[in-house]
């Protein structure tokens, strides 16, 4: 096997694949929801209610498939409000989005009291029998837990239904001109609905992966600003699915690169490793704004702007 | 069914009524939540509200509503030009700890010389430092077009960075026996930003947030400018034909809101906090987005909601210590009442219209 | 002005309800400011612990029931000192390094109070006491725990901020590794934060990748032991509390933050009236720190042996920093049989002998 500094490529890899799962789902969800045309800052608080809620799922039904589903409920549960008082009551939503994470934070703590110190039952991997065994693929590809796989579907899954189907349609219709979609007959309001709650569930999905695989346990405020990551992902994937897989798998890698470079004994000083999925990040932003066409970095033109049939 | 209609003006009386009526709507829903979690309602709401203004010690919690709605205000009000113009600084946390760092850094390199123009020149090097943070995601936007939000947002992580360094390197106080932080302010009078009256909480930095806030409101009223600023938000194309540059309206938007948090984060490492540490920020940058929005980007009105944000943050505080309430549970209340403002904000626009049936069969729409 | 005097006239009359320091109280309040929530499994859940062995020990004489979780460093830190001040708190407990300043500016406002500041080492005024544990002497022992397990000799240890705290634990446990054995190596990543589960289970993660068989960690998650429980073999250590859970293994020992025995004693002092002014840096003997059971995964004459380890340090016979022990770089630092002393570990910046690798700075 190659090695780069000490450091095995294969095992880089694998580790990022797992590393990148929760922002990954959270930023696909928002970018859905951005697509419609709604700004969400929330994704913090719906990640961490999802991460509460999936936890205590589990640990109460002792099956984690069970807990994920219960993360993506607490997840959409949470975004219902945010639906709530910018669909319904036009609220702000730059402000209503930092109020939910706000509410989140507070109310996961809560819920989560006594549920320190568990252990959630194990969620095992997907058995892929002879093929764990190739050297360096299988190591890289095939050792993960089902959720690994199941959140490139959905980019694959979302990918698709924005492109090629009606509903994708529709969604970007009403992100890009919600008076337009109006006239023609959509109902704005609902179909922004169902995307936030998407967003929710996925935001919570995500927040579930942290409690229930990647750290297994609750502690208050254990998403500690993956939602923020989440929120600067679909940025800088400039609203395109695919590009949220490498936004993430970019940022991910970057992050556990820095760590491994740093138990390798890397020369690079410490203080810059740690701040380099950030500059690194912007920098690959950079240079792709710059080179291509302008218009194919905008944003959904509707963006943030809040939607009143005036008849 | 109950529909929305849009009021040709905004309704003056719901501007006024909103908060009142949202506060004292928190209070019934937040009491629920106190009640479930066994602690005496009414208690825990007069503790958070009453007590701080009016209660035992209210003659020093008055105060600190200003120190903790100081740095509230002054980032807040910086940020809303920027919203208004539809350019979107999500990172005033970083420039806020860019203000501190810079300033600071200026204050201890010429220590412990005493000088009247130490401290000035400590505040322009901490407004150059938050404006120089913000100036990297505005000229990536206006040279190569890249979306600010995510560059104002990683700065923050960068910045924080950069503030770990600080503590820990080349600011740390080199007679704190390898500890981390640098020296304390209090102890260096020269760079120091004491109460300008003495227990009444007020330090330069609550004096620039009001001051800015007035200027701001006549900018925004009088000057053409403020004119220029508004119609960019409202009708970037019209703004256009209106002559407005639109780089140029980036640059100066993010770097006055720069400038201002990188202010807060001065008078508050010189003053209530008194030094670099590796935990200095506290989320300023963040909560100042809220308020901006509470205010309805209004100067004045971000003055109230920067007061009332301080007054839930003490106020839930000493809920806190005195009854024990856990303190998520004022989290998750500062979270409610922001709902509840957001929510009933919508009387301001609209009136609420009862559809009924007969009318919809009469073809009235 | 006015205020001030006002301020002052407070303190004057709580000053007064209770006497002056020295005496005997009938009843005391006992107040605690928590840098994070209590639910962090951790470094302020141990800390809470604390407090409810204070409940436990006195009953009705000492009301113990206020705490403040989650105050940040700074003014806030100081108007919530100053509230527990005013509301009639007779001895508060302030357990952040980074409480420092506000500490004794709060307690130079209130002579009668008394104020008990954690991790810290400034007492401006008579009234301001400082505690801190010998965490290196656990970490010598678990260090030797380390050495004897690993067979890769490749050990790893997640360090939080650059600190003389953190270094004295990574140099403790290094040269307690080495000296049972040799072939130890030591990889260190810096979180760069107390407190991220995710990024602290990436770095477990990085540090067995690089072959690593034995984390040390000096971050407060139970993230690590989790990591390391995925991959067999791996061991490790419980930090701050006794992360009990992931007994027998990965987690084969711990060392406790054990906060309750000095809080009992302080407050004692305050109701028997003979409460002092002192800066205690109490260890294994004085029970701060305590080593968490050694689990059966570990061989019993290792075990045998780390229990003496703890018992001779203890006891006071043995010293972590005896020499001869040199620098990074070579240089002397402590002769045959000489033992550091107090100042040079507070402010430790260095890594001995053996340890690859720079300090960030």
């Amino acid at each position: 096997m190659m090695d780069f500094g000490g450091i095995n490529p294969a095992i880089l890899i694998a580790s990022l694949m797992v590393a990148s799962v929760p922002i990954m789902l959270a930023a696909l969800g928002e970018l859905v929801v951005e697509k419609s045309g709604v700004l969400n800052l929330g994704v913090e608080g719906m990640m961490i209610m999802g991460a509460i809620c999936g936890f205590i799922t589990a640990v109460k039904t002792g099956n984690p498939y069970l807990g994920f589903l219960g993360g993506a409920a607490g997840g959409a549960a949470l975004s219902l409000i945010f639906a709530f008082l910018t669909q319904s009551l036009l609220a702000n939503q730059v402000a209503t989005g930092l109020a939910l994470t706000m509410f989140g934070l507070g109310l996961s703590s809560l819920m989560g009291q006594g549920y320190n110190g568990i252990k959630p039952p194990l969620t095992g991997v997907v058995p892929f029998g002879p093929l764990r065994d190739i050297p360096g693929i299988g190591r890289m590809l095939f050792s993960h837990d089902w959720m690994v796989y199941f959140s490139i579907g959905v980019v694959a899954a979302t990918w698709y239904v924005l492109k090629y189907t009606r509903t994708g349609l529709i969604i970007r219709a009403v992100g890009e001109s919600h008076d337009a979609a109006h006239a023609l007959g959509y109902k704005v309001n609902r179909i922004r609905l169902m995307c936030i709650l998407f967003g929710g569930a996925m935001a919570g999905l995500g927040g579930a992966y942290i409690s229930l695989i990647r750290v297994p346990q609750w502690t208050d405020g254990i998403t500690a600003g993956a939602g923020w990551i989440a929120l600067a992902i679909v940025v800088f994937a400039s609203w395109k699915p695919l590009r949220v897989l490498i936004g993430a798998y970019l940022f991910g890698g970057i992050t556990v690169l820095q760590l491994n470079l740093q138990a390798a004994g890397s020369a690079i000083p410490v203080e810059y490793l740690s701040m380099s999925p950030y500059l690194i990040t912007i920098l690959v932003l950079v240079i792709m704004s710059s080179g291509k066409g302008r218009t194919a970095l905008n944003a959904p033109a509707a963006l943030g702007q809040n939607f009143h049939a005036s008849r | 069914m109950i529909r929305l209609e849009k009021r040709p003006l905004p309704s003056q009386f719901w501007q006024v009524a909103t908060p009142i009526v949202a506060v004292i709507m928190t209070m019934f829903a937040g009491g629920l939540m106190f009640a479930t979690l066994g602690k005496n309602p009414i208690e825990v709401i007069r503790t958070i509200f009453w007590d701080p203004l009016f209660g035992e010690f209210a003659w020093y919690l008055r105060g600190q509503l200003m120190v903790k709605a100081g740095p509230l205000i002054l980032i807040a009000i910086g940020l809303s030009l920027g919203f208004r113009a539809g350019i979107w600084n999500i990172g005033a946390e970083g420039q806020y700890i860019m203000g501190a760092i810079c300033g600071a850094a200026v204050g201890l390199a010429v220590f412990p010389t005493e000088n009247r123009l130490i401290f000035p020149v400590m505040i322009v090097a901490g407004a150059f430092g938050g404006w120089a943070w913000a100036m990297i995601p505005a000229i990536l936007k206006t040279r190569f077009n890249t979306n600010e939000i995510l560059v104002s947002l990683m700065l923050v992580y960068v910045a924080q960075s950069i503030l770990a360094m600080a503590a820990l390197g080349f600011l740390r106080n080199p007679e704190g026996s390898g500890f981390p932080g640098s020296r304390n302010f209090s102890s260096y009078p020269a760079a120091a930003n004491p109460e300008i009256i003495a227990g009444s909480g007020l330090h330069w930095g609550g004096v620039f947030a009001l001051i800015t806030a007035g200027l701001l409101y006549i900018l925004l009223q009088r000057h053409i400018l403020g004119f220029q600023i508004k119609l960019a938000g409202q009708a970037p194309r019209a703004a256009r034909f209106h002559g407005v540059v639109p780089e140029k309206l980036v640059v100066l938007c993010m770097g006055l809101s720069g400038a201002l948090a990188g202010l807060a984060g001065l008078f508050e490492v010189t003053g209530p906090a008194g030094q670099i540490s590796i935990d200095f920020n506290a989320g300023y940058g963040f909560t100042a987005i809220i308020v901006a929005f509470l205010g309805r980007l209004n100067p004045l009105g971000i003055v109230l909601a920067g007061l009332l944000m301080a007054l839930t943050y003490i106020g839930g505080e000493m809920a806190a210590t005195n009854l024990g309430l856990p303190s998520a549970a004022v989290q998750a209340f500062q979270g409610m009442l922001l709902f509840f403002l957001l929510a009933i904000d919508v009387m301001s626009n609209y009136r609420l219209r009862l559809k009924s049936t007969a009318a919809k069969m009469l073809g009235v729409k | 002005m006015l205020k001030r005097t006002l301020l002052a006239t407070a303190a004057l009359g709580l000053g007064l309800a209770f006497a002056g320091g020295a005496n005997a109280m009938d009843k005391v309040k006992a107040c605690f400011v928590y840098v994070g929530p209590v639910g962090d499994g951790g470094w302020t859940f141990q800390h809470d612990q604390g407090r409810l062995d204070v409940i436990a020990a006195f009953g009705d004489k000492v009301d113990a029931s206020t705490f403040q979780e989650n105050v940040p460093e700074g003014a806030d830190a100081e108007r919530v000192l100053t509230q527990m001040a005013l509301g009639g708190c007779n001895i508060i407990f302030t357990t952040s390094f980074g409480y420092m300043d506000a500490t004794n500016a709060v307690a130079a406002k209130f002579p009668d109070v008394k104020f008990e500041h954690a991790t810290g080492y400034k007492r401006d005024s008579a009234n301001v006491s400082t505690y801190n544990a010998r965490f290196y002497e656990g970490r010598a022992v678990t260090g030797t725990i380390a050495g004897r397990m690993t067979k890769s000799n490749k050990i790893g240890y997640i360090g939080s901020f650059p600190i003389p705290e953190v270094i004295q634990g990574i140099n403790a446990s290094f040269i307690h590794a080495k000296k049972v054995n040799p072939d130890v190596t030591m990889s260190i990543v810096w979180a760069y934060t107390w407190f991220d589960p995710a990024k602290e289970a990436d770095a477990a993660k990085a540090l067995i990748e690089q072959g690593v068989d034995v984390i040390l960690q000096h971050t407060d998650s139970t993230a690590p032991l989790a990591e390391a429980a995925k991959t067999p073999g791996v061991i490790g250590f419980g930090q701050a509390s006794d992360m009990a859970e992931y007994k027998p293994s990965p987690r084969v020992s711990a060392i406790i933050d054990n906060w309750g025995p000095y809080y009992v004693e302080r407050i004692g002092a305050l109701l028997d009236g003979t409460y002092e002014q002192k800066d205690t840096w109490a260890g294994i003997g004085g029970g701060e720190v305590k080593i968490g059971d050694i689990t059966e995964a570990v061989p019993a004459e290792v075990k045998a042996e780390a229990e003496a380890l703890a018992a001779s340090i203890g006891d006071g016979s043995y010293h972590p920093f005896t020499g001869p022990l040199n620098k990074q770089d070579g240089s002397p630092w402590l002769a045959d049989g000489v033992v550091a002393n107090d100042g040079e570990l507070a402010g430790m910046m260095f890594y001995v002998e053996g340890i690859v690798g720079d300090i960030p700075q």
